[in-house]
């Protein structure tokens, strides 16, 4: 069957964010002082077919890891549907 | 009649609009920081110029973040009680973000950034196709149909791409923009925006001074003339 | 723990050096100062293997503002009371690693070089070295060093102007990425990377600092493996919006008069500013670690000292004054710091929360002073008597010339390279003035003088490889010919020297003999070399790059509108060849791409030739005799028509001038000392009697479109613009799905 799987991507954590960082700034402008920290990453729907719920995780994880990921600069995290 | 030119903390462009406007066209230009607030001495008459560049680094979304700043809410309240506007690129982004023109820029259709000259046909161009340059990630003009009827409805596109020879094709959109929409304007044609970069073709050292003709007829006559 | 030579060794720090610094301290380091050494004596900031040959270059000259190696960039006088500032620097390793960030991060570094100076960065050029554009890795790498360039120079709002790009099966493993910025400051308000003053407040400004690029130093010296690739590597992130604010802020605080000295943090970050400005001004610093802005929580000294960290200077203010210097910064909206001050006994100590955790001697730790300085062995590398066996009577002179020049044009290293340059903002700051008007370098407006620069970048690092001192000194020939031929007369050069392992001995070889070529020719051409960067290591198992000792020359043109461009401008313009026609085809593209001829010896070149030439050329700018000036290079006499032709679709009508020339040689062959100009019918006789007794060859004369090559028809210029301009396109589209995802 087709499972929605959804791929999280982040910069590693001990990497700059440059994006994240404007981000923070242009909130404390608006007075939400209360944001303590902003990171941003990108989200990646995909649609497998596998036989189980764990084979599509799978299959997504290598999809990550060959792809959509670029290990020097960033993690994944994978949920199926 | 005197200039504005906002300073947001990444602009760019901001001396190349003071210098075409002083040295090139002989304005008086005021540059103004984008924490200040005051534009108590600008009339109705003047014009506030938002300048390329990337505002914020142009992070989340171009324009986003700087629509927020102080000096924004002042050009905002400016526009709406009749003052003149115009935003290049970076500043047409920020104009689309704070609602004073209509619609989005969005990533060049190839995906990079591009730049070169093109040709606009429109305000000032009746002539000739104007040779002007690009530079941006984020250009291509974007509005549902609705909106894209209205601006057309409404004589609200003030340039488009073109060829050389001022014929509107696909070959020469260079991002993707729909209808080949490089600039235009609010329904009270107050408000400018617009992807080229007129102040890089002022200088006759440069090769190419097309852009005052833009800068002339857009913003300092009292009304502009439009095709 | 104890320190032992293995802890030393992991720091990469030989035995050898490790007694020597035992000796130097009186006693062990400690695991912090261990690795302070390690970033200080590593080859990217000691220069350890090269700064003995380094200092034959020419480094001296009356209009040089600072001497060489002196201060982060070159700093040379351009008249009416302004001087540039410019340096070029490889960011190789890391761009091997992560294109986008290396590359980006190399732009944001070479900038910093000439803003901590004082000057406002007003032009950028690259220098970029990939493998076989075929090769699906090298459009990965192609696409994310042009992309990170991209994003971070146009960020930053300074114009890219020229550059190269070329692509060689050498480069696969290790692509070379050399940036170059060019500044303006005028005379006396340039600050120097000094630490001056008992008591001055040191400043920490800019970015906070974070785990990023730690040994990022050493790792540049390491030869890339495999292994290497798949371990945690050493990137840093570039921010180039904070990049810009730095960039005002320095500007705007150096105006305040409260800053004694300033340097940028590049490779070795805290250790290597605190030292070198603390050597240069024999003073010593005290800082509390704990100061520095941090991005992350329970950084350790030692990962303070070497953080990589981009964006990011070290300041030190007159005593009394940090108000002021505060205030600027808090208007920009950035960090600053004070993190220490400066002390009288030469010594860096560094605190963390009070408890001493290095002290050591500055001087110990920098060029010119404790650093190690090595004499390396060299021989000549065994592929010459490949070379030396060449003959180029074995290559049959095709039949077909028409069919040799259409696959020549479409050779990347020949064809246009639009695909790369139209990503990169050209034109911001108004001071372009070859976007609408090419010449053979680039020409920017000094501003706020009225003067131009002529800038370029020139190695072709096939020649270096066929014979490494001929070719350093044709690399500098062609970047002068390029600045003559724009109008300008070259002022100095700064240089990128990448090379293999230094500690083989043939790698050695290409080393020593480029920089003596080089040598000779910059005191020809009466260039001081201003300063530059070395980079070694660019080896793997395969073995290394073709040595590639980048040039970056800077010209100066009275007034900008003196300049030459090297279009065609009317048809019915007579075309000349100054110089001599050959049937050299040594080392010429079309040996190698065409015939695949991997070994053969340099190009006809002689310094004297060349340097007669170029006087000549420039006579004939400033009589106004000719309508354009546009040098033989890559391609030969037919690619250098043809681009004369491009700019304004027009054509030529020319035929071979000796029958007795082979036909192959004479189109493509890349001898050089030869320049193709135009001139109007009414400036014929002028152009003739300036000429003089110098060599010059009528070659035909420029039509409205048509080619046509020794009486045949050869089409139209148009086509040939195709082929020339889509090559580059045409080649990475097959390869369409990849190249979109390096977007992602």
């Amino acid at each position: 069957m087709t499972y929605t799987v959804q791929v999280t991507v982040m910069p590693l954590k001990e990497l700059l964010d440059p994006q994240g960082k404007a981000v923070m700034g242009g909130l404390s402008n608006l007075g939400l002082s209360n944001v303590q920290d902003v990171r941003i990453g990108k989200n990646i729907t995909l649609q497998v077919e596998a036989g189980s719920a764990d084979a599509a995780k799978e299959i997504a994880e290598t999809a990550a890891k060959k792809l959509l990921a670029n290990p020097v600069m960033e993690y994944f995290e994978v949920a199926v549907n | 009649m005197k200039f504005g030119v906002v300073v947001f903390p990444g602009s760019n462009c901001d001396r190349d609009m003071q210098e075409a406007l002083q040295n090139d066209l002989k304005q008086e230009v005021v540059m103004l920081w984008h924490k200040d607030k005051d534009l108590s001495r600008f009339t109705t008459n003047d014009c506030i110029i938002l300048p390329g560049g990337f505002s914020y680094g142009d992070y989340l979304r171009c324009g986003a973040i700087a629509r927020f700043s102080p000096m924004m809410q002042s050009v905002i309240d400016f526009a709406n009680s009749g003052g003149k506007v115009l935003g290049v690129c970076n500043g047409f982004q920020i104009l689309c973000e704070s609602h004073l023109l209509p619609g989005v820029l969005l990533r060049n259709a190839n995906q990079q950034f591009i730049c070169k000259n093109v040709y606009l046909k429109g305000v000032g161009g009746a002539d000739k196709a104007l040779k002007i340059p690009i530079a941006h990630g984020e250009g291509r003009y974007f509005a549902d149909e609705a909106t894209l009827n209205e601006l057309e409805a409404n004589n609200q596109v003030i340039y488009r791409y073109c060829d050389e020879k001022g014929q509107i094709t696909a070959a020469a959109n260079p991002n993707g923009a729909i209808r080949n929409i490089a600039g235009i304007c609010n329904k009270n044609r107050n408000v400018f925006g617009m992807m080229p970069h007129p102040e890089r073709a002022c200088t006759s050292a440069l090769g190419n001074i097309d852009g005052r003709i833009i800068l002339k007829t857009l913003i300092m006559q009292p009304q502009p003339a439009f095709v | 723990m104890e320190i032992t030579a293995k802890t030393a060794a992991q720091l990469r720090i030989t035995e050898e050096e490790f007694e020597l610094i035992k000796e130097r301290l009186g006693r062990t380091p400690n695991f912090t100062e261990l690795c302070a050494f390690s970033g200080m004596w590593s080859e990217h900031c000691s220069y350890k293997n090269s700064i003995k040959w380094l200092k034959t270059l020419p480094r001296d000259g009356s209009k040089m503002l600072v001497k060489a190696g002196e201060e982060n960039a070159g700093l040379m006088d351009i008249g009416d009371g302004y001087g540039v500032v410019f340096k070029i620097e490889s960011h190789n390793h890391p761009s091997a690693i992560e294109p986008f960030q290396g590359a980006a991060t190399g732009v944001g570094g070479i900038h910093r070089d000439i803003f901590t100076m004082g000057a406002r960065p007003i032009a950028s050029l690259n220098s970029l070295r990939f493998g076989k554009l075929e090769e699906a890795k090298t459009q990965h790498l192609l696409a994310g060093v042009v992309h990170g360039i991209s994003h971070y120079g146009n960020c930053f709002g300074v114009p890219t102007v020229g550059g190269e790009v070329y692509f060689e099966q050498k480069y696969h493993t290790n692509p070379l990425v050399n940036a170059m910025s060019v500044g303006i400051v005028k005379n006396g308000e340039t600050v120097s990377a000094t630490a001056k003053g008992i008591g001055n407040p040191v400043f920490f400004v800019g970015s906070a600092t974070g785990k990023d690029g730690i040994g990022g130093a050493s790792f540049a010296s390491a030869d890339i493996t495999a292994e290497s690739a798949e371990e945690l590597p050493a990137v840093q992130v570039g921010d180039p919006f904070q990049e810009k604010k730095l960039l005002e802020a320095c500007l705007e605080v150096l105006q305040t008069g409260a800053v004694v000295g300033m340097q940028d943090m590049g490779a070795a970050g805290i250790i290597c500013s605190t030292s070198e400005m603390s050597a240069k001004g024999e003073v010593g610093m005290r800082i509390d670690l704990e100061k520095v802005p941090t991005r992350q929580k329970n950084m350790k000294a030692w990962e303070l000292l070497l953080s990589e960290s981009q964006e990011r200077m070290l300041m030190v203010v007159e005593k009394g004054k940090e108000k002021e210097v505060l205030d600027v910064f808090e208007k920009w909206d950035l960090p600053c710091s004070e993190i220490g001050e400066v002390t009288g006994d030469g010594i860096l100590r560094f605190y963390m929360h009070g408890v001493l955790e290095a002290e050591l001697p500055a001087y110990d730790l920098v060029l010119g002073g404790g650093a190690p300085q090595y004499s390396r062995n060299y021989i000549q590398p065994d592929y010459f008597s490949k070379i030396e066996a060449f003959n180029a009577n074995s290559i049959e002179v095709p039949d077909d010339l028409r069919a040799v020049a259409e696959k020549l044009v479409t050779i990347p290293n020949i064809a246009s390279k639009k695909a790369v340059y139209v990503q990169y903002d050209s034109m911001v700051g108004t001071g372009n003035a070859s976007t609408n008007q090419p010449s053979d370098a680039a020409i920017v407006i000094a501003k706020p003088t009225n003067k131009g620069l002529a800038l370029t970048t020139d190695c072709n690092s096939r020649y270096v490889f066929a014979n490494p001192y001929k070719g350093a000194m044709i690399a500098v020939a062609e970047a002068a010919r390029n600045i003559v031929c724009s109008g300008g007369a070259p002022l100095g050069i700064t240089n990128c020297l990448n090379f293999g392992n230094p500690y083989d001995p043939q790698v050695y070889y290409q080393f020593v003999e480029a920089i003596k070529g080089m040598g000779e020719a910059c005191r020809r051409f009466d260039t001081p070399v201003t300063g530059g960067n070395v980079s070694f290591y660019n080896q793997n198992p395969d073995g290394p790059v073709y040595p590639t000792p980048t040039i970056g020359m800077v010209g100066v043109l009275e007034h900008v509108n003196d300049k030459m461009t090297l279009d065609f401008k009317h048809a019915g313009d007579t075309i000349y060849l100054i110089g001599k026609s050959s049937g050299d085809i040594n080392s010429s593209e079309y040996l190698h791409k065409i015939q695949g001829v991997e070994f053969s010896p340099a190009p006809q070149f002689d310094l004297e030739t060349e340097f007669m030439l170029q006087e000549k050329v420039a006579a004939l700018i400033k009589a106004r005799v000719i309508e354009s000036a546009h040098d033989v290079s890559e391609g030969g006499l037919f690619t250098a028509l043809l681009e004369s032709g491009f700019n304004r679709n027009l054509g030529v009508d020319v035929v071979a001038t000796d029958y007795n020339i082979r036909k192959d040689g004479y189109w493509f062959g890349e001898a050089q000392s030869r320049v193709v100009v135009s001139v109007r019918s009414n400036k014929e006789e002028a152009f003739k009697r300036a000429m003089g007794i110098h060599p010059f060859e009528e070659l035909g004369v420029v039509t409205t479109g048509s080619v046509e090559i020794d009486g045949m028809e050869w089409g139209h210029i148009e086509a040939w613009k195709a082929l020339y301009d889509n090559a580059i396109q045409n080649i990475i589209s097959g390869q369409e799905s990849g190249h979109a995802l390096s977007a992602l």
